[in-house]
């Protein structure tokens, strides 16, 4: 799967969860998943899971704390898709 | 010196009428919200009827976001949420703003007997499986016994007092009671109460194990529950919620707000599972207790109150409770108030059941009408022996009404009684 699908993919994921003043423009690869975006910090974990579904992979708890931003997500992503 | 409570915003989430105009409709022409469900026949249930409101997803959308309703499955939360946000709409009363500060003299207290009992079924089965990591970031929030008040206060900024009381089926006249004391002690201005309870088997199955329920009207729902009936056989399980505003008489006055009635008292007690009490039958003589010191809490005379709101659930102890009330307020025969039971229509609301009733009998005030009690056709001996059968209306009574009392009784022996007066 090539980044740019993925990014898209993500993005799907990420926009139900964004507050009312963030909008679905407002990501891009750099953005910070709570500091810029302001997901809340709870509803982290439920990215993960949706993650973890729609990509059918498993990422482990110190691998979570790595994925701060869109593109850190994408590369974790990324690794594990091509394993 | 008390300050003067009165309610200016009503709300509920009825199996049979969600929203008030529906509900009122429902309880002027006596409908039943009782059905048959097919998922407790599966189950094997004794009692296969029971009562749940039927909220659409549209409805759900009124009042959750999107977000919010992912994963979402704690429908004693949902039918809390929109009976409370509609009774603050109702008071004319709006939610903070986003970026201010909270309502600070605006508190909430709302009950329950247990809270996401789906939610939570979903999580063990989840965790059993050995996935913890899992079960998403809102489990704890459903299940929470607190859940419903922690979404009421959040969804309206409220920066009183905000908790969940439990008090089995006097939960909801319980909520009332506290927010009423929290009020006339100066402490709030507003305070947002009421009860909610799942729908679910998960709910009903402990009461159907215990032979509580009615197993007898399963092809015939909507006569199942017969509150005062000789053929009562137990009670139909339901589910719902009802939110009352209350707020203080001198701030309801300067918003100019609808007032519906003053709380003008009321009393909570326990039988102490003594004389006759016990985990699951009342104590008679704390009930009388209970009905006498509300009505001293509000200087009511007893022949001041001109329509009783039962807790009356379609058991065989129908009978002692009008004995109670017979014997609390000194009045039988022809001279005993008017009387009527709410669960006749949606069943037993358990947790929620106090505060649906409660919002029955302010509409009843306010308009100045008895609902109809359905299914006693054939009223219990031992009822019409203590008081008079017209006492006991079986068709809609457009009556006028000032004073009434609503009390409500439960496992652990608990009792609650309060007193409305229209001003």
């Amino acid at each position: 799967m090539n980044e740019a699908d993925i990014y898209e993919r993500l993005k799907d994921i990420i926009k139900i969860y964004l507050p009312e003043d963030v909008t679905v423009e407002n990501i891009t690869h750099d953005s910070h998943l709570m500091n810029e975006l302001n997901i809340n910090s709870s509803h982290l974990v439920d990215v993960v899971l949706d993650v973890e579904d729609a990509f059918h992979i498993e990422i482990k708890d110190d691998e979570l704390e790595a994925m701060d931003t869109v593109s850190s997500a994408i590369a974790i992503i990324q690794k594990k898709v091509d394993n | 010196m008390k300050n003067r409570v009165v309610i200016t915003g009503l709300g509920i989430v009825s199996p049979n009428g969600i929203g008030i105009p529906e509900f009122l409709k429902a309880i002027r022409s006596g409908t039943s919200g009782v059905r048959h469900f097919s998922k407790l026949e599966e189950l094997n249930f004794s009692c296969q009827i029971g009562a749940e409101p039927l909220i659409s997803e549209e409805q759900k959308l009124a009042y959750f976001t999107p977000l919010e309703l992912r994963n979402f499955n704690s429908n004693g939360i949902l039918y809390g949420v929109m009976a409370g946000m509609d009774a603050l709409v109702d008071a004319g009363i709006s939610v903070a703003d986003k970026e201010g500060a909270p309502l600070w003299d605006l508190g909430v207290v709302f009950g329950t007997g247990t809270s996401g009992v789906d939610k939570f079924r979903e999580a063990i089965y989840k965790l059993d499986e050995g996935q913890v990591r899992r079960l998403g970031s809102t489990t704890v929030v459903q299940t929470m016994a607190s859940g419903i008040s922690a979404y009421l206060a959040g969804k309206i900024g409220a920066g009183n007092k905000v908790t969940t009381n439990s008090s089995a089926c006097a939960t909801g006249t319980e909520a009332v009671l506290i927010g009423y004391e929290h009020i006339a002690s100066g402490k709030a201005t507003q305070m947002l109460c009421g009860s909610c309870s799942d729908a679910s088997p998960y709910v009903w199955g402990g009461f159907d194990a215990m032979k509580v329920t009615t197993f007898k009207y399963n092809s015939s729902p909507q006569i199942g529950s017969r509150p005062m009936s000789e053929t009562a056989s137990g009670f139909v399980p339901g589910s719902g919620a009802g939110a009352i505003m209350l707020e203080s008489y001198d701030s309801a006055m300067q918003r100019g707000a609808t007032i519906y009635a003053e709380v003008v008292g009321g009393a909570v007690n326990n039988g102490g599972q003594r004389q006759g009490g016990s985990m699951t039958a009342p104590n008679s003589p704390a009930v009388q207790k209970c009905i006498v010191s509300a009505l001293d809490d509000a200087s009511v005379h007893p022949s001041e109150i001109d329509y009783i709101n039962g807790h009356l659930t379609a058991t065989i102890k129908d009978p002692v409770e009008i004995e109670n009330w017979c014997a609390a307020l000194g009045r039988s025969g022809t001279d005993f108030p008017y009387i009527n039971s709410l669960k006749a229509l949606v069943g037993h609301g358990l947790a929620a059941s106090g505060s649906m009733e409660i919002v029955s009998a302010i509409l009843q005030l306010h308009h100045n009408f008895v609902a109809p009690n359905i299914n006693c056709e054939d009223l219990h001996p031992k009822i019409t022996q203590q008081i008079a059968a017209e006492r006991i209306p079986q068709q809609l009574l457009e009556v006028p009404l000032k004073t009434i009392a609503k009390a409500s009784f439960g496992f652990g022996d608990v009792n609650a009684c309060a007193i409305f007066r229209k001003i």
